[in-house]
């Protein structure tokens, strides 16, 4: 497949790990900050090719796994009502809140559907103007312009019926918000190639120079994540802490501006908290006021739901790089993807649903 | 065959659609059965019209399955429901090598489905018998309620036999057997989500709906010892794969790039975040052969209509038991893991 293909060749794969061999002289603690560069890091097995001496922590770029626990009970709540359609994406289905999961409420009775595009839900909305049609926007800046984009176009084509559930955070708050802590090991970032390919990587500068860490803007293929690997460790071994895209063809300095101006049309820049994190000041966006009438929290009454995480679930130390996962004391036992605890068991691109699906277990023979 | 080309016998009072009256076993019953299932599945065993169907089997045992159809949309990209229906069966048959005879059809209506759909729909179903040699034997119609089904539930159940000598089973899956797979994998499942309400993708994929009886019939034929066969509906080969091990106590090795799949389901997974390891398959076996038998058993299913893309994926080893391993391009394992539910499209 063109544009895949030739970013999975083995032979330069396994030259790239070759050289990050040679060029690491000492330990270096490299975080991926997106799930998506963890699944595929488990699922091709780069963390069985590399060194000892590069040690990649993963980070809270699980959208469904960092979505708070009182979001999801909102949206649990709204998704029970008889005259809601509840549209989401796939994988918030699983996830659990404080009591059940969306897949439970809608065995209960909940008209709760599974969709590609929030431009399906306006269509939804549209199609049914006797129901109240709620969308579930989560996610990182990636999934923001076409949330945005639902937004506007049903706020221009005058839609009572649509709203959205919004629960946005943003990546470089978390980001510092890791080096912040002190319990951080975290040396360089190989930064979420598809959120940059959305906002930039300008925003980089002043945390690279902050925290004198280096930022490596970093794709999703295997040779991009080597690549990605490598100009972070030449940083760490020369002393340099700059921001560097190695994710050339899909991300530009400034981003993509017209999507840009579509998020900051439609949003605005709140606290978040994340769930398994707490709370991190300016990481998220609301709806703007200029949208506040489409917001599913201010149409739908669900404040002053009472949510409770599960005490045996470690995923904020996971989600923070502090704790692998398979060193979480319920990990495979009380917590596993048949019976997740905790958001990073759900995902396939959370940390520990990936560990337990593509890592659980040593080599097995080769062919 | 589209439902353009179908033309229902005669009027059935003028009835566009299923009315409740369908299943009443009154006149509306009679006529649906004598206008539209006689002529399209024919048969004196059916045209009895008795309460059962007497078989006569040949010697050996009987093999004996039932599956229920429930896909939506009812008319896809390389088939529809109808067909699926009787391969489905056709196909659990064969996979313990047996040569299937007869089945029964069961059909739940849903009031106000479009007898023209029901019509094109039966001779689908009659068309897959015939290719796949069973007779249709027995049948049964019942209508709910509008907005109690989704258009057509579908039940076939059908009786083979199998050749003395003939043991197909999950319970001889051996360390050393070499895993065959018959052709490409996922192309059901894409061509499904491709067509479903709410997933706005476009993909040519074609459903690879089919009878394997034909395949099954030749390599049992060649004589060669095959140890088991699964078809690998849903759950895709990840859950056919798991359940052998499992029920075996044997591991598996996959070499991930040997498996074949089609260039568009790959990049339909690709953008939807799924893996065609999981996805469904409706016309595909995977066959568990002792290695002194595989390669002639690939050539055996590369002659056939269906298995022109075979290939031998990887085989069955004594470590690990229980687990299905995959070895990527890189020389790196990973876990293949039984999904909980249906797979989830990722978010991004």
């Amino acid at each position: 497949m063109k544009y895949l293909d030739e970013f999975r060749d083995p032979e330069v794969a396994l030259r790239l790990i070759e050289e990050i061999k040679e060029l690491a002289t000492r330990r270096w603690v490299l975080m991926e900050v997106c799930g998506g560069q963890t699944h595929s890091i488990i699922r091709n097995g780069i963390d069985q090719l590399l060194p000892d001496a590069v040690e990649m922590v993963h980070g809270p770029g699980c959208p469904v796994c960092v979505t708070p626990l009182e979001t999801i009970d909102k949206a649990l709540a709204i998704a029970a009502r008889d005259d809601v359609i509840f549209c989401s994406f796939g994988d918030m289905l699983r996830v659990p809140g404080s009591d059940e999961d969306l897949f439970q409420v809608k065995g209960g009775g909940g008209d709760i559907r599974v969709v590609y595009s929030p431009l399906d839900a306006v269509a939804i909305a549209k199609d049914n103007p006797d129901k109240e049609v709620v969308f579930f926007g989560i996610g990182f800046e990636t999934t923001a312009p076409a949330n945005a984009m639902a937004v506007y176009q049903a706020s221009q084509d005058g839609l009572e019926n649509f709203s959205m559930l919004v629960s946005h955070v943003l990546v470089p708050p978390a980001m510092c918000a890791i080096l912040d802590s002190p319990h951080n090991r975290v040396q360089a970032f190989l930064a979420a190639g598809h959120v940059c390919s959305v906002m930039g990587y300008e925003e980089y500068y002043a945390i690279c120079q902050k925290y004198k860490t280096p930022i490596v803007v970093t794709g999703f293929e295997p040779l991009d994540l080597l690549q990605g690997i490598k100009a972070a460790v030449i940083q760490l071994e020369d002393g340099k802490a700059e921001v560097h895209n190695a994710y050339q063809r899909a991300v530009r300095p400034e981003g993509n501006l017209p999507a840009r101006e579509m998020i900051a049309d439609v949003f605005a820049v709140t606290d978040r908290t994340w769930r398994g994190i707490g709370m991190i000041p300016v990481s998220g966006w609301k709806l703007s006021d200029r949208y506040r009438e489409l917001d599913a929290s201010v149409r739908f009454s669900v404040e002053g739901i009472q949510s409770k995480e599960s005490e045996l679930c470690h995923a904020g130390e996971v989600l923070q790089g502090t704790l692998k996962p398979d060193e979480c004391p319920a990990f495979g036992k009380e917590c596993t993807p048949r019976t997740p605890l905790g958001a990073l068991m759900v995902s396939s691109e959370g940390a520990c649903a990936a560990y337990f699906h593509s890592g659980r277990f040593a080599r097995a023979v080769a062919l | 065959m589209t439902i353009d080309g179908w033309t229902c016998p005669i009027p059935l009072r003028n009835q566009p659609n299923v009315v409740m009256g369908h299943g009443g076993g009154g006149m509306l019953s009679a006529e649906l059965i004598e206008h539209l299932f006689l002529p399209a599945f024919g048969g004196t065993r059916l045209a009895d019209m008795a309460d059962a169907a007497l078989l006569d089997l040949p010697q050996g045992r009987v093999a004996f399955s039932t599956d229920s159809f429930v896909v939506r949309p009812l008319f896809f990209p390389g088939g529809n429901i109808g067909e699926l229906a009787i391969n489905g069966t056709v196909n659990d048959l064969a996979m313990r090598g047996a040569k299937p005879l007869y089945m029964s059809v069961g059909f739940i209506l849903e009031e106000g489905l479009p007898l023209s759909d029901l019509g094109m729909i039966a001779e689908s179903m009659a068309a897959a018998a015939k290719q796949a040699d069973v007779e249709i034997v027995t049948g049964d119609t019942k209508v709910v309620d509008r907005g109690h089904g989704d258009g057509i539930y579908i039940n076939t159940t059908g009786v083979g036999t199998v050749p003395a000598g003939i043991d197909i089973g999950p319970s001889r899956v051996t360390p050393g057997d070499v895993i065959i797979v018959s052709g490409t994998i996922g192309d059901h499942g894409i061509a499904i989500m491709s067509v479903r309400e709410g997933l706005g993708f476009e993909a040519d994929a074609v459903s690879d709906t089919a009878p394997l009886n034909a395949m099954v019939a030749d390599l049992v034929e060649a004589d060669l010892d095959v140890h088991a066969l699964r078809d690998p509906t849903r759950g895709g080969l990840a859950a056919t794969l798991n359940e052998l091990a499992a029920s075996s106590g044997t591991g598996i090795v996959i070499d991930q790039d040997a498996v074949p799949v089609r260039r568009v389901v790959a990049a339909a997974c690709e953008i939807l975040g799924l893996d065609p390891m999981y996805v469904a398959n409706e016309g595909k076996l995977v066959a568990f052969v002792p290695e002194e038998h595989a390669e002639e058993a690939l050539s055996v299913i590369r002659s056939e209509t269906y298995g022109g893309e075979a290939a031998i994926i990887g085989k069955v080893v004594g470590e690990h038991p229980g687990m299905v391993v995959a070895t990527t391009p890189l020389g790196t394992t990973r876990v293949v893991d039984m999904q909980v539910g249906e797979q989830l499209p990722r978010i991004c």
